[in-house]
């Protein structure tokens, strides 16, 4: 058993590719060893800016060998059968073997040394090497077929055991150098085996081992704070990048003039990240302090002073223009920044922002002033219950005029130059320019979050003013986009409207907030993506397909309401049971309908039993029962259905289930007497209904 | 900021006569500054119609460039509306590239072991040329001084082969280089004898200001306008006549009138995009009319290169 090393070095492989590429090389090399008949067990990968390596361990030194068996042609066959068979093999007649009066060819594989099959395995992986962005270079450039890498291929060391694995790729030839840190230790590095490589590197200032860096990066950045009497904001993405763009990482504290701090910590923190990749922090009392911390590459010969030092001064260039920034924009109101919005256009069809600022102000109110959103009753998150009495009047004024402000205002802050550089500012900008200009709070925060939700994991806004601009501001982009026809298909959904459908799903469900939503392609929209929703949410597809089925269903959190209340009825045995009946019903009417095509007597017939109907003859203990269970429940499940009871609903038709249970077991359906049969099919027909005023029963599996 | 104290760090020009003397020791050609208004260094037809075709082409040059948006009226330490690019074209892109490039930061004072040198991912695309490429930004203590990129495509064209393109940013690097806050405070020259020192301030803090005044109030946008028409119109004439440099002219022409109207604040957000397609065009155009008049060289040369 021996082990095998294979280093790929190249020039500096983007930071954010590498966690794929670990994962690409170990597909790729596991699928050349299965196909080679090679078992491997666990792999080692590790990755730097420079070099992607693998250890696999314990690999024998030659493939199993294999015997291969192909039945050919019958010996009677005629003879282009078998000179097939023989092309195909590759063998001669006298080697067939003769079988029972059919030919079969025996082909024995002897084993490969398996360091012959990696020597064939590395070109091979590093064809077909799957980068996000790859690219060509050099001489063999020339040429459209050249090697493809993510940057330039620059050395391969492939070693079994204490041997070379003798390849070539791209005019680059393996051997048994590498090199060391780029600047530590710029000379070649002669590695002997898999054993020896890491430690090798390690003295020559590099650290192969990505977790290794990347504790060193976490610990040593909290440490670099702590010994300050700082805390490190801890950042498991930058520990990951930084990482990334080292190999011998080096944390280092460094401070930044105090007076920056009266920028607004995101600012501060989003600049720091973004542009320079460092670590921010918190002083002792939770608030961000004036300190980073920066990864250097090296260990620098004074100790890192002239690294933090240069480091400081792009930090202050880059806050200087933060703050610059900051104070810039605040020379003008929200309103006079927002001037500037009628200059960009939001759809060519659709108009200016500024247009879209206004229809998203008109729907604010509106939405207000219909009472779908309602000021906040203490201790509850707006919203109401239905029965709840029109909100005191001058709340409701007051948040129908707040609404709209914000609305107005929400996106004033995409022309300030703060949100102009960091885009990702767009809200929160605002609602700090809000709160300085002296907005009220509750429109500061409108405009801050109006954007909720942007994610699956975001929160959902549930303040009454945020709750009406965020919900018209998306209601808006769906109207508008679906009233010019610019609806997502398949994967395309430029305007993200499916996002947009998604935040109205979850503000109006968490909010209870009570309108149609949409009509038309539109509510059809909302209804697939409330599918996919609840799908996710492990609601079972068949149940959602219940609900949706009955159609026409305008209010989300109806009809949510009803899918829950299924949900749980489904769990129950009186759920099982009724579905069973529900069921032999169904099957037991279409197939009548089948029978008597042109007959009355049908399920939507005129003759639905009732108590009053005159008796008939015919009609058993059986029968009564069940009309009479069908007329206790029918109306109390409507009744419950109306006031929107849905788990009421579902008790009232589980009242049916010993009647239907003994319907069935006790009278025959199809009747010889038609009449009979027509009014048990009638019986039959008003059950189903009943069921089907709840939920479509057919849709349901089991 | 200077790599030990015993040594004064490079003048301005030095810096560039450093380099100059570099590149040269390694092949390249020193050519001079295009002499038309660019807005950077890549736009110099050595650069822009030399990285197309397969004869090997090594040089370096000093571009000046103009981005009009950029002007501060020589109130902002950083800033410029005008700036030096210092430029060095490979073809194709050498094995060593990254270590002779390091090599150049050591030679203008830049102590690797002192100052930590990062190759950070950063793909360059040039929407106006319909170009782009591979490669990084290198910084020195988290200071973008460097644009390093393996062109892959120009004017829509595959590079066959390669070319490597580094791009300094001489303000930065030598406000880095002798530790200075305010690029007008940069010594450009050196005092000789009694011959005083100049300062970057001495040489283009007046330019700053009145061409700042000139781009953003002054320029007549009329003329602007009719000139970008003008500059259209002929480099489609120099591509039909067959002579695709004199077209390449226009079109950075064009670029540049494009850029003062932005200046001028009068292209709306909606034409933006309308007149950036069209300078792409005229430079695409020009790159085609340019391979179109070479091909038959090259190929004739380079048996078996094909488009």
């Amino acid at each position: 058993m021996t082990d095998f090393l294979l280093e790929l070095r190249s020039e500096e492989i983007p930071a954010r590719m590498q966690v794929g590429a670990r994962a690409e090389l170990d597909k790729l090399f596991r699928a050349q060893m299965t196909e080679a008949g090679l078992d491997v067990g666990a792999l080692t990968i590790w990755s730097t800016p420079r070099r992607l390596a693998l250890i696999a361990k314990d690999l024998p030194q030659a493939t199993a060998a294999v015997s291969e068996e192909l039945k050919g042609p019958r010996t009677g066959a005629p003879p282009q059968a078998l000179e097939g068979f023989l092309r195909k093999t590759g063998l001669t007649q006298d080697r067939l073997q003769d079988r029972d009066g059919i030919w079969f060819a025996v082909i024995d594989k002897p084993g490969r040394a398996t360091k012959d099959v990696l020597a064939e395995a590395i070109p091979a992986i590093v064809r077909a090497f799957a980068w996000p962005k790859s690219m060509r270079w050099g001489k063999d450039s020339s040429s459209s077929e050249s090697l493809r890498w993510v940057r330039p291929l620059s050395g391969i060391v492939a070693l079994f055991g204490e041997e070379l694995v003798p390849c070539k790729i791209g005019g680059i030839a393996s051997g048994f150098a590498t090199r060391g840190h780029r600047f530590h230790c710029p000379g070649e590095i002669t590695i002997g085996s898999a054993a020896d490589y890491a430690d090798k590197l390690r003295a020559c200032h590099v650290i192969v081992d990505q977790d290794e860096r990347q504790a060193i990066i976490r610990e040593g950045a909290a440490k670099a704070a702590a010994d300050a009497g700082l805390t490190l904001v801890e950042d498991e993405g930058l520990v990951v990048e930084n990482a990334g763009l080292t190999e011998w990482p080096v944390p280092l504290l460094g401070r930044f003039d105090a007076d920056y701090l009266t920028v607004p910590p995101e600012v501060i923190q989003l600049s720091a990240r973004v542009n320079q990749k460092y670590f921010v922090v918190n002083g002792a009392d939770g608030k961000l302090a004036n300190g980073f911390v920066c990864t250097a590459n090296i260990a620098a010969s004074d100790g890192g002073a002239a690294i933090v030092a240069g480091n400081r001064k792009v930090l202050a260039a880059r806050l200087a223009d933060a703050r610059f920034f900051w104070e810039q924009d605040q020379k003008k109101t929200l309103a006079q920044h927002g001037e500037k919005l009628a200059n960009i256009t939001f759809h060519e069809k659709l108009g200016s922002v500024a247009d879209k600022v206004e229809r998203v102000a008109k729907l604010a109110r509106w939405l207000v002033e219909e009472n779908i959103v309602v000021p906040a009753q203490a201790g509850t998150a707006g919203g109401r219950a239905p029965t709840t009495a029109a909100p005191a009047c001058a709340e409701a004024t007051e948040l129908a005029d707040h609404a709209e402000l914000a609305a107005r205002l929400a996106k004033a802050d995409l022309v300030t130059e703060m949100v102009g550089e960091f885009p990702e500012l767009q809200g929160l900008m605002g609602g700090y320019y809000a709160r300085a200009e002296g907005l009220p709070g509750a429109v500061a925060e409108a405009i801050r979050d109006h954007y909720k939700p942007v994610g699956q994991g975001d929160d959902v806004p549930t303040a009454p003013v945020t709750v009406a601009v965020a919900l018209a501001d998306k209601l808006d982009t769906l109207r508008s986009f679906f009233a010019i026809d610019e609806k997502p298909t398949g994967s395309k959904d430029p305007f993200a409207l499916r996002r947009a459908a998604l935040g109205i799903i979850r503000i109006v469900t968490e909010n209870g907030l009570r309108f149609a939503v949409g009509e038309g392609d539109l509510l059809d929209f909302f209804a697939d993506r409330l599918k996919v929703q609840q799908r996710e949410a492990g609601v079972r597809h068949d149940l959602i397909d219940a609900v949706f089925a009955l159609g026409g269903e305008d209010d989300l959190v109806r009809l949510l309401a009803r899918v829950q209340a299924l949900q749980g009825f489904m769990a129950s045995d009186d759920g099982a049971n009724l579905l069973a009946g529900y069921k032999r019903a169904a099957n037991i009417l279409k197939q009548a309908e089948k029978d008597v095509v042109p007959a009355k007597a049908g399920t939507s017939g005129g003759i639905a039993p009732t108590m009053t109907a005159p008796a008939f003859a015919g009609t058993t203990e059986m029968d009564r029962a069940l009309l009479a269970a069908l007329d206790a429940a029918e109306p109390a499940a409507q009744k419950a259905v109306a006031e929107e009871r849905f788990t009421d609903a579902m008790a009232a038709l589980a009242t049916l289930r010993s009647a239907v249970d003994a319907f069935f077991d006790g009278v025959m359906v199809n009747d010889p007497d038609p009449a009979i049969r027509a009014w048990r099919l009638g019986l039959l027909a008003r059950f189903t209904g009943a069921v089907h005023g709840v939920a479509d029963f057919s849709r349901i599996e089991g | 900021m200077a790599d030990g104290a015993d040594k004064k760090p490079l003048s301005f020009q030095d810096m560039i006569l450093t380099l100059h003397a570099y590149w040269a020791a390694r092949g390249c050609a020193i050519l001079q500054p295009y002499d038309m208004r660019v807005g950077a260094g890549t736009f110099h037809p050595a650069t822009t119609l030399r990285s197309l075709g397969p004869e090997p082409w090594n040089v370096a040059y000093v571009q000046p460039s103009r981005r009009p948006t950029d002007g501060r009226y020589g109130e902002n330490p950083m800033r410029l509306q005008h700036y030096y690019q210092y430029q060095v074209i490979l073809k194709p892109s050498p094995a060593d590239l990254q270590e002779q490039y390091l090599g150049s930061l050591a030679a203008i004072g830049i102590d690797p072991l002192l100052h930590d040198i990062r190759f950070v991912e950063d793909d360059w695309e040039s929407p106006t040329l319909g170009a782009w490429g591979l490669g990084w930004e290198v910084w020195c203590d988290g200071m973008e001084v460097t644009q390093f990129t393996y062109f892959q495509q120009m004017g829509g064209f595959d590079c066959k082969p390669v070319a490597g393109e580094i791009t300094y940013g001489l303000e930065r690097l030598a406000m880095y280089i002798q530790g200075v806050d305010n690029v007008y405070d940069l010594r450009f020259s050196d005092a000789v004898g009694d011959v005083p020192a100049v300062s970057y301030g001495d040489v283009f803090l007046e330019n700053e200001r009145q061409f700042s005044k000139w781009n953003f109030e002054v320029a007549d946008t009329d003329s602007l306008f009719a000139g970008f028409k003008a500059a259209e119109s002929e480099c489609r004439r120099a591509i039909d006549a067959g002579v695709p440099l004199a077209a390449y002219d226009q079109a950075i022409e064009a670029s540049h009138l494009f850029n003062l109207l932005q200046a001028r604040g009068v292209i709306s957000v909606q034409e933006r995009a309308n007149y950036m397609a069209r300078v792409r065009d005229l430079a695409k155009g020009s790159c085609k009319a340019w391979i179109d008049s070479q091909s038959e060289n090259w190929t004739a040369k380079y048996p078996g290169w094909t488009l």
